[in-house]
């Protein structure tokens, strides 16, 4: 029925419902990963970012928030160069830590 | 020829009072302990374990109470106002009894903040809202029906510090690495718990303390959400739900927890403030006591034989308090030294 309005999904994340698997196994194998303090070094330094919002610190983020979507899409912009491992001040290698997320599936398997 | 008799009181026997009273016993003096409260101790005495080592604040405090075994110590001793003579310094205590004395050393500490203020918050109101002093003595005691094995946890940073709507525009500094210390703990006590911390920012200035952080996150996998909370409700089977912006994402969050531990920060003692006042001792615009400077005399207040420790003069860490005393019963020495 079209009540001549339509609803706006909300933007609030409900951490009771987040899945945080894929985030979880991630900090199994590569265990600095939970120590970002999110200070945007990565992204500032990030060759890609200016084209394409890619960001180390908002897919750590985005991970514990459960939007998936948004940190794959990320995730396809990285060229791997490795310039933010070189700048992170606590020492994540963040190349490592990109790779090994592109290896797991939603629910944190490693499938790649 | 130093005058080896003034007599001395200190007004507080926390570990300011103490570590200084037995400064001033080693240096010949006979210093005077008053304190309102039945035992000696201050908040110390209260707490279960210190940051940054989770050192036992009984091992802070033993050493204390044995190096101040001798020295006169006034207990319930509720001072009602202070006179100010020519060089001296009058104590009238409630039951009627007096004292003079030649230097006055605050050492006075400071009050948490009353977190039922911040209504929003809710403490007072839910059961699940408790105070980081409330959860310090369920360490201690082990007994609090509102600790009931909890598997979601949080805690709300900067509950009345730099909150200028409730009057303390000042950081309380030693809370970040106090919420930090006590998440860690609830982890340990409950290991399948999600514990969540809310900050403002987080001020590790100390030593070791942002070891201790990356701990927390890399080995206890405390979420370190940066937001305030905004509000505080209570969901039907009782547990509360926490609102806050995650500002990193820029988005709003929600999270149901079993408890909720609030960060009171630290504000003046009321009383010193009083005292000061009747004294003609300055207070700062922040309601601690106001040192002469505040870099190179922090111990001595804008009256001659009135001095500080501790945290009558803001919000200290223990070492910072234990060298402060040492310091101002060395300022003492110095003040009766060069008097003529």
């Amino acid at each position: 029925m079209d009540f001549g309005f339509k609803l706006s999904p909300s933007s609030a994340v409900n951490l009771d419902q987040v899945d945080r698997r894929r985030y979880d196994r991630l900090v199994q194998l590569v265990p600095d990963a939970s120590t970002c303090i999110g200070c945007g070094s990565c992204s500032a330094t990030c060759t890609a970012a200016p084209w394409t919002g890619m960001s180390v610190r908002k897919v750590l983020l985005g991970l514990q928030r459960g939007q998936d979507a948004e940190v794959d899409r990320m995730l396809s912009a990285c060229m791997l160069c490795g310039k933010c491992t070189m700048v992170c001040p606590r020492g994540i290698n963040t190349r490592q830590l990109i790779l090994t997320l592109c290896r797991l599936d939603k629910n944190g398997e490693v499938v790649r | 020829m130093i005058n080896r008799q003034p007599v001395i009181a200190v007004i507080g026997a926390g570990i300011a009072g103490l570590e200084a009273a037995s400064q001033l016993a080693a240096l010949g003096y006979k210093p005077i302990l008053i304190e309102k409260a039945p035992v000696v101790g201050g908040h110390v005495a209260e707490w279960n374990r210190l940051f940054p080592d989770m050192t036992p604040a009984e091992d802070v405090l033993q050493p204390l109470l044995a190096r101040t075994a001798n020295i006169r110590t006034l207990l319930n001793a509720e001072i009602s106002s202070i006179n100010r003579l020519k060089d001296e310094y009058n104590l009238l205590f409630s039951d009627g009894s007096s004292l003079l004395c030649q230097a006055v050393l605050f050492a006075t500490g400071f009050h948490l903040f009353d977190a039922s203020k911040k209504e929003e918050y809710g403490y007072g109101i839910y059961d699940r809202v408790i105070t980081n002093r409330d959860l310090e003595q369920w360490f201690n005691s082990r007994q609090d029906a509102r600790v009931d094995k909890p598997r979601a946890v949080g805690f709300v940073h900067c509950v009345g510090s730099r909150d200028l709507k409730a009057g303390n525009p000042q950081c309380s500094k030693v809370c970040c690495i106090t919420a930090i210390k006590q998440a860690i703990e609830m982890k340990e006590e409950f290991p399948d718990a999600e514990v969540y911390c809310f900050y403002m920012d987080l001020r590790l200035f100390g030593k070791k303390y942002e070891d201790f952080y990356i701990k927390a996150q890399r080995d206890c996998g405390i979420h370190f959400i940066r937001g305030r909370v905004s509000e505080v409700g209570e969901a039907i089977d009782g547990r509360v739900v926490v609102k806050a912006e995650d500002t990193l994402s820029g988005k709003p969050v929600k999270v149901t927890l079993d408890l909720l531990v609030l960060m009171a920060g630290i504000v003046c003692n009321p009383d010193a403030q009083h005292y000061a006042r009747e004294i003609g001792v300055a207070v700062d615009e922040d309601g601690f006591l106001k040192s002469r400077n505040n870099l190179a005399a922090i111990t001595d207040s804008s009256r001659p034989g009135v001095f500080f420790a501790g945290a009558c003069t803001g919000a200290k860490t223990v070492p910072e308090t234990l060298a402060e005393a040492r310091s101002a019963a060395l300022a003492i020495h110095h003040y009766f030294n060069t008097r003529k």
